[in-house]
């Protein structure tokens, strides 16, 4: 199980030989008070649901890839994954980081109300899903059908975004710097302003990357679909 | 003999009013067109489906006489225990009585509604669950054993409240309109409504119909997984689903790993969707059920995965022979709220009685009609956001008339099963009922009564 050069501010878990299970009960009951406060997760072997569900201050070093859900519903906990990861990374998380050092397949950050989730490579798939508040930066392109629904929070993108991006959005802002393959419904582009400029110094300094405000776009909602109008056509 | 008459003035046919309706393009029909053209958009309601449909109601006991015995009705004691959750969770359900109380979402109904609920299913020992909307304080504090559901759309979902519940029910669906997602009118999108869904104040807010972070059966598989290390597997995960391929979507339910499915038919009821989708979309609760049955029986999963029914279930016998077909319990939402008073000409308030039907008028309709939840004016203070509507509902007066409500059901259900020669709710079988109807008797697949014949299974 556990315990290899466990100091006692220092866990290991290896899951070639613990299960996930042990892992998070670790982090939900034994963790708090311990004194721990680093938690080295070995040969993830892309198991599902590694370190979810974090109540506390830690840091989760996964290294490996992980599977779907990869600090799912994440509070106040800094997990770094030294590889890819599945779907749902840092899902409805709350608050804390999450930093993928690969790349991340389909609705990273899905439906997060806070915290950072920063992905080194490229994210698939309706990365930023209905995302509630938390600021996604990722450092590759994006799938298509990105921040569907999005209803607050910032998604800021280094290089390209798929089809459909920011389809029916709510308050939510993307920042992309490269090309967007297409806009989805009631999402426009529109000037960057000095607090745009200003949002997007600060995500990169978060993430760590030495791109300039200055070449990125906006992307917002036109706010046409927030109300239900009679003479309107029916396409969304 | 008879004198001869002059011939009376033939009567003139032509000049009498019509009165022959047609039938393909009745009021109703030519309404709807007219109601299309005045306003190009589709009409959107709350409550649930209006047509008949084949239901409990063509369904009879056959009680005990000669052939085997009932019990006596007031001596013998007869059982309404029910445990939900015993496939995987470390804590399951217990419950005092088979039927609870469905989800229904803050948003929709008023904080002070949720309350009532919550207060009558803690002393009738049974569960009520959240919604599309989140957990309140109200009906968390309320509520003994509460249900939290995950939607589509996670407005307010968040790990905190998730450990705070004692079952998570992932919605893939609503019998009302499966494959369509939530809607609040922005009339009821107050300030605290606004707060929880994260969204801005006002807006016509519509929910998500899929879920954002899974598709398919083998990554709700994954879901459940995680929602299960979450909560350190202690709690019951029920998937729901709107009925309409029943049988495939209870087996992969039960496949993803389910501990409960919750089965809801088309009678089902939602505070808002277009009509379209409730008289159109879904099929029946009877045939629902007897589907949701045959697929756990083929796994082998009676009795290990727990199937709660809900979808019109509005009395002590739709329950009876609810559990008689196979379910494990009930779950209701409409009943609860016109036990609540909901289409009352009256609302109680102060100590007194008040007259509602000009509130009603108001909103275009009349007591015993109104399925206005969607506009938020509800005249009885129910299906409201409205400060001042929401104080006609009293939430210890609510959760009286539900428990009265309850309490009648199940002792109905009682009466029934004793009859039935049943010490146990639970032990009522399908051997017990026979339909009154071909429909029902080809959708129950019991007997048409007075024979043995079961259309399309014996012989014909």
């Amino acid at each position: 199980m556990d315990g290899v050069n466990a100091t006692d501010r220092r866990r290991v878990f290896d899951l070639s030989t613990a299960r996930v299970r042990d892992l998070n009960q670790f982090l939900h009951h034994e963790l708090p008070g311990s004194g721990v406060e680093q938690v080295e997760v070995q040969h993830p072997g892309g198991r599902h649901a590694i370190a979810v569900g974090i109540n506390h201050p830690v840091n989760v070093e996964v290294k490996g890839h992980g599977g779907y859900y990869l600090a799912g519903m994440n509070k106040l906990a800094s997990v770094t994954v030294h590889g890819n990861v599945g779907w749902g990374v840092a899902e409805n998380m709350m608050s804390g980081t999450v930093r993928v050092k690969g790349f991340a397949s389909e609705s990273a950050g899905a439906t997060g109300h806070g915290g950072t989730l920063i992905i080194e490579g490229d994210a698939s798939l309706r990365c930023g899903i209905s995302m509630k508040g938390i600021d996604i930066v990722v450092g590759g392109d994006i799938g298509n059908y990105s921040a569907f629904m999005a209803q607050a929070g910032h998604l800021l993108v280094c290089g390209d975004a798929g089809h459909a991006l920011g389809d029916s959005l709510y308050e939510a802002v993307i920042y992309v710097r490269g090309r967007i393959k297409s806009l989805g419904a009631d999402a426009q582009e529109e000037e960057m302003t000095d607090a745009d400029r200003a949002k997007v110094a600060e995500l990169l300094a978060r993430a760590g990357f030495g791109y300039q405000p200055s070449e990125f776009k906006r992307v917002a909602s036109a706010k046409k679909l927030y109300h239900w109008n009679a003479d309107a056509n029916q396409e969304y | 003999m008879n004198k001869p008459v002059e011939p009376r003035q033939p009567v003139d046919h032509l000049r009498r009013p019509s009165q022959e309706e047609s039938w393909g393009y009745d009021r109703k029909v030519i309404d709807y067109i007219q109601n299309a053209a005045a306003h190009g958009l589709y009409e959107i309601r709350g409550l649930g489906a209006k047509r008949h449909v084949p239901h409990f109601d063509d369904l009879v006991f056959l009680a005990g006489s000669a052939s085997r015995y009932p019990l006596e009705g007031y001596r013998e004691k007869c059982h309404t225990k029910t445990v939900l959750g015993t496939r995987y969770a470390k804590k399951p359900i217990e419950l005092d009585i088979p039927i609870t109380f469905a989800g229904m979402s803050f948003g929709s109904l008023s904080a002070r509604v949720k309350e009532a609920l919550g207060r009558a299913a803690t002393e009738l020992g049974t569960s009520t669950t959240t919604g599309d909307g989140g957990m309140t304080r109200e009906e968390r504090e309320s509520s003994k054993t509460l249900v939290y559901q995950c939607l589509p759309s996670r407005y307010g979902f968040n790990p905190d409240d998730l450990r705070k519940a004692d079952a998570i029910e992932v919605v893939i669906g609503q019998g009302a309109k499966p494959g369509g997602g939530g809607m609040l009118l922005g009339q009821k999108v107050n300030p605290r409504v606004a707060g929880m869904r994260t969204l801005p104040q006002g807006i016509d807010q519509r929910s998500a119909c899929r879920h954002p972070d899974w598709t398919g059966p083998d990554d709700l598989a994954i879901k459940i997984e995680e929602l299960r290390e979450i909560t350190d597997w202690e709690k019951p995960i029920y998937v729901k689903i709107g009925a309409t391929r029943t049988y495939n979507d209870v087996k992969l339910a039960v496949h993803s790993g389910a501990d409960v499915v919750v089965v809801d038919g088309m009678q089902g009821g939602t505070a808002a969707t277009q009509t379209v989708f409730i008289e159109h979309v879904g099929i029946p609760t009877l045939a629902a059920l007897r589907q949701a049955v045959d697929a756990l029986e083929e796994m082998d999963m009676r009795g290990k995965v727990q199937l709660i029914v809900s979808g019109g279930i509005r009395t002590g016998a739709d329950v009876a022979k609810a559990l008689a077909m196979g379910a494990d319990a009930v779950s209701i939402g409409q009943g609860a709220l016109f036990a609540m008073g909901c289409n009352n000409d009256t609302y109680f308030q102060d100590g007194k009685h008040w007259d509602a039907r000009e509130d009603y008028a108001r909103i275009g309709t009349a007591p015993g009609f109104c399925h206005h939840c969607h506009t938020g004016k509800c005249p009885v203070g129910i299906t409201t956001q409205d400060e001042m509507l929401e104080l006609r509902l009293d939430p210890m007066v609510g959760a009286r008339h539900l428990k009265n409500y309850f309490k009648t059901m199940n002792m109905e259900l009682t009466t029934v099963a004793r009859a039935c020669g049943k010490s146990n709710v639970h032990h009522l079988e399908r051997e017990d009922l026979v339909a009154l109807t071909i429909e029902a008797a080809a959708m129950a697949r019991v007997p048409l009564a007075g024979t043995q014949w079961i259309p399309g299974v014996n012989g014909f």
